[in-house]
Formats: C-alpha cells, sequence, structure tokens
C-alpha cells in the first residue's frame, strides 16, 4: 500500500473488511492525485421536542416515562409524541418499569468504539413493565452465556450527583431474582 | 394521461425556529389537516411519499420516524425523496399515471433552526471543487444578482419592489413568517449582507411543512367540488457548475415550462419558488409570463421558506385558488440547488 494510505474504513480489526489497494486507470501519470481530504462539520443546537424532552427530564429522576396510544391504550417508550400506529399525538404521560424483561438480545464479540464494554459483552432489548415496545441496553453483572429471553432485569443508574437528562443515565441492566416470564407471554416483542 | 388533481391542501403556520416540538410532532397536525380536509382516512391513501432531508435537523433517518405522523399501519406503500415535497408530488403523479393507485399523500417539512443553513446548504456543492471552498447560499445568490444588474436585467430598486409587494401580499396570508413590508426606499437603506443583497432580497429561514392529497379521475371528483388538475408538469436541471451557467437566465425553467404548457392558455396567478428577489425576474422571463398575472399572491417564498416544503408549497396555494374559484389557471415552479439549479414547472387548472 502506498505510504499515504492512512484512511481508516471501519473499526473492524484489519482482516474482517480492510482498506482496497488504491487502484489507478491505465494511462494517467505516474503521480496521480489519489485521495483529497475535505473536513467538513456542520453543528447543530437539536430540540428533542416536546414528548422526547418529557422522557429525558424524567430520566433525571430515575424514572421511565412512556406516553400512551389515545385509541389502543398502547405505551410507547421511549416516546416521540405519537402512535406510530395510528399516528394520533400521545397525550397521556405513564411511568413504565423500571424493571423490566429481556426479550432479544445479542452476544457481542467485537466491540465498536470507545465506551464499549470487554467483550464478550451483551446486548438487549428490554421491554420495561407496562410498555408496548423494548428498549435498548447492554447486560451487566453476570456471565454473558446466562443471558435468555424472558429473563428479568432491572436497570442499573448512575450515582445521584451523575443524574442528567440523559438516556445514559442507565449504566447497564441486571438481572433480578425473579422467575423467567413464558416465551409466550412475549409473543409480538420478539 | 390520467386526469390527477390536488384535491386538498394544508400547511403549518410556518416559523424562524419551532422550538418545542421536533419534525414529527410539527408536521402530524399538517398530515392530518390534508386528509381531514377531505374526510380522508390514511386507509383511502394509495401511495404516501414525503420531501425532506436529514442534513437540516442533523438527525439521520428523521424521515422514518415522520412516518409515526402518518399511521403506518397496517403497512403501506411509502416513498421519500431527498429533496423538495414538490418532488415527491411528482413521483406520485408518476405512480397514479402509472396506475398503481389512485389516491396519494404528498408532504414535505422541515426544521432548519437546529443548523446555520446558509453552511449546510454549502454541502449541495461538487465535494471537489466548489464544496471545499464552503461558499453559503447567500453568496452564491449575491454572484447571480450582481450578474444581473451587471447585465443590466434588474436593479437593486426592482429587487426591493419584489420583495415589498410579497411581504404586503403575505399580511393575507396567516402561514407567512414575514408579513407586512417598510416601504421601498426604506428597504433599499438596509445594510448589504452579501452585496448586493440586503435582508429583504433573501427569503427567511423557516422551520414548516404542507401535505397535499393527489386524487385521479372521479375520486378527485368526490374528494373537491373543484379540483385542481395538473395539466403539465416537468423538471429539469442546470448544470452543476456555477461558471458553466448563465447565471441571469434559466434554461431549466424554460424548458420545464414549455414542455409543462405554460403558454397554452391564460394564466391567471403563478407561485413562483424563487427564493432570492432577483431570481423572480428570471423566472418571469423563462415562463414568459405577461404583466397581466399576479405572481407569489401567497406572499411566496420571500414570506415564508421552509427547506423541501416551499416548492410543494407553491403547488398548494396555487391549487387553493383553484379549489376556491378565485383563479381557473395557475402556474406553479419549485427549485433545488444553488441560483436555480433544477427546477420544476407545474400547470394547474379548475374545470370551468
Amino acid at each position: 500500500m502506498p505510504a499515504d494510505n492512512d484512511r481508516v474504513i471501519s473499526t473492524l480489526p484489519e482482516g474482517l473488511w480492510s482498506a482496497p489497494e488504491p487502484s489507478v486507470p491505465a494511462g494517467l501519470d505516474e503521480d496521480p492525485v489519489l485521495r483529497i481530504r475535505v473536513p467538513a462539520s456542520l453543528h447543530y443546537t437539536y430540540n428533542p421536542g416536546t414528548a422526547p424532552s418529557r422522557f429525558l427530564r424524567g430520566l433525571a429522576e430515575k424514572k421511565i416515562i412512556g406516553e400512551a396510544c389515545p385509541v389502543s391504550g398502547d405505551v410507547y417508550v421511549p416516546p416521540r409524541g405519537l402512535s406510530p400506529l395510528c399516528g394520533l399525538p400521545t397525550t397521556e404521560q405513564v411511568e413504565v418499569g423500571p424493571n423490566g424483561t429481556v426479550t432479544s438480545f445479542c452476544v457481542v464479540h467485537i466491540g465498536f468504539g470507545v465506551n464499549a464494554p470487554p467483550t464478550p459483552f451483551v446486548t438487549a432489548l428490554i421491554l420495561p413493565d407496562g410498555a408496548a415496545i423494548s428498549l435498548y441496553g447492554p447486560i451487566q453483572e453476570m456471565p454473558y452465556d446466562e443471558v435468555r429471553i424472558g429473563m428479568r432485569v432491572e436497570p442499573v443508574w448512575v450515582d445521584d450527583d451523575q443524574l442528567t437528562a440523559s438516556f445514559e443515565n442507565i449504566k447497564w441492566w441486571r438481572a433480578i431474582d425473579e422467575p423467567d416470564v413464558a416465551a409466550e407471554l412475549l409473543r409480538g416483542h420478539m | 394521461m390520467r386526469d390527477v388533481a390536488i384535491v386538498s391542501v394544508a400547511q403549518s403556520v410556518h416559523q424562524r425556529e419551532l422550538k418545542a416540538k421536533n419534525e414529527v410532532e410539527m408536521i402530524q397536525p399538517v398530515i392530518h389537516a390534508a386528509l381531514d380536509g377531505i374526510g380522508a382516512k390514511i386507509a383511502d391513501i394509495g401511495f404516501t411519499v414525503s420531501g425532506s432531508s436529514d442534513y437540516l435537523q442533523g438527525q439521520a433517518f428523521s424521515f422514518v420516524m415522520v412516518l409515526d405522523a402518518v399511521g403506518a399501519w397496517p403497512p403501506i406503500v411509502e416513498s421519500h425523496v431527498e429533496m423538495d415535497g414538490a418532488w415527491a408530488l411528482y413521483e406520485a403523479w408518476l405512480k397514479i399515471q402509472s396506475g398503481h393507485c389512485d389516491t396519494a399523500l404528498v408532504f414535505g417539512y422541515s426544521k432548519a433552526s437546529p443548523g446555520d443553513l446558509p453552511r449546510t446548504l454549502s454541502r449541495q456543492l461538487d465535494p471537489y471543487y466548489y464544496g471545499p471552498l464552503w461558499p453559503d447560499s447567500v453568496a452564491l445568490a449575491g454572484l447571480q444578482a450582481r450578474a444581473m444588474i451587471d447585465a443590466g436585467k434588474i436593479t437593486e430598486a426592482e429587487m426591493a419592489e419584489i420583495a415589498h409587494r410579497s411581504r404586503t401580499a403575505a399580511s393575507a396570508n396567516p402561514n407567512a413568517q414575514v408579513r407586512g413590508s417598510a416601504s421601498v426606499e426604506e428597504l433599499l437603506e438596509a445594510d448589504y449582507i452579501s452585496d448586493p443583497l440586503r435582508v429583504h432580497d433573501c427569503p427567511p429561514i423557516s422551520d414548516g411543512g404542507v401535505a397535499v392529497v393527489l386524487a385521479a379521475g372521479d375520486r378527485a371528483r368526490e374528494w373537491a367540488d373543484r379540483p385542481a388538475w395538473i395539466r403539465g408538469i416537468d423538471h429539469r436541471i442546470d448544470s452543476h457548475n456555477l461558471g458553466a451557467r448563465d447565471l441571469t437566465a434559466s434554461s431549466s425553467l424554460r424548458i420545464a415550462g414549455g414542455r409543462a404548457g405554460v403558454a397554452d392558455g391564460k394564466v391567471d396567478i403563478a407561485e413562483l419558488h424563487t427564493p432570492f428577489t432577483h431570481q423572480e425576474k428570471i423566472a418571469v422571463e423563462a415562463l414568459g409570463l405577461g404583466a397581466d398575472v399576479s405572481i407569489n399572491p401567497s406572499g411566496g417564498p420571500l414570506a415564508a421558506n421552509p427547506m423541501m416544503a416551499a416548492g410543494l408549497i407553491r403547488l398548494g396555494e396555487v391549487a387553493n385558488r383553484i379549489m376556491d374559484g378565485s383563479a381557473d389557471r395557475g402556474v406553479a415552479t419549485a427549485t433545488s440547488g444553488h441560483c436555480l439549479q433544477q427546477n420544476l414547472v407545474a400547470v394547474l387548472e379548475g374545470e370551468r
């Protein structure tokens, strides 16, 4: 590879997806411009909106607040302000969880990014009690190969003096001493 | 060709910054107002298509989240264009023409307020020559205005008159953002922002959206007393290379207008998506519009310019005036890119 080929195309280890050899079409001179660097950045002041703001403010108080569909009563979390099934605004805030049930999980062997826990670790979809849809989060404090669908879990929060209006307030989820929920009861959530 | 009409239009009250709501919360009432206006349900709609751009709000796949506002259950036939909603309408029109459906819901929306819009728009430029230089959209429009003034095609006073007429017309438009105008003389006393452009020569930065329902044939007549039939629609694009174009004229508008049939009958009104004052004169010339045509009676994009919606709003404003009987035949345009690079022209008509 040429010395200037310092492009990182993936955070995955070398060999899984490696950088392609640059190819120069025949007929070009011996010193082609293979690439240019064009740094680009755009800055945003993003507002999450009415319902997501309520959810995020709830997290600052260690509450998981969903919003109910005005037709079916299903509670969506995190809420986006609307029932995705009927398109109508949600109007009622409903506190769900904080305990929940694992509806699916994945054992991660190659972690992305600097904040990934040591591998292997488990990410899961967790259905908070009272909610119609699942939240995403890692599961810790147990062997990764003992996580299972139907397992009961609770959130592990950051220390109280670290609480902000952020989903990162939940560090991870851990198992609690309750019987597993039967898979049949999770139908529609798996 | 099937007869296809706009039968319902709804839009937001456009504003500089809609702080409290996210995009889906902003567009949901608009979508439902367009459907409720004709007593339609999403189940009556054969095809749903939207126009938006994730760059504006800075949120990946925001257009997918916005489908929550439609009520996409049971699953619907849906599409999206990373363009103004006018091009989404074009896709819906093709879908109906091809016989895949008889009805369509089309919407376009954006919140430009989270970002720095003129800088964001510089990302529309090519990545090798223009992009690395970060020219903003107002500066590029300034190049075009300068070229027009130099060619003797417009004066700064004429530009101020266009702004004054637009902002004054917007006084009667409850959805407009800039309503009412200082005198032309007062406007001309303002400082330049990108010489020769002053603030009044530029569109406001807007958060907002629009939704439109299309229907074919008898279905359109069921939903509207006087449907706004799409008699012609065409879109064309000029070179991406600003240096390769005559910035004082628009080939794409001229060709699209010709193919859409603008000259095939009397034009009562024209809603032109010409975001900068001087661009209106380019469009009027390219489309061959006479002095008797009412230009931008809504106030046009100089009064409210929500990105990805302002073009579709032009079609909606013409359709509203045909549906209420105040006009019989009108022209609407939508633009995309810098300096009127890409243009869509539609001719709408009511039955007499």
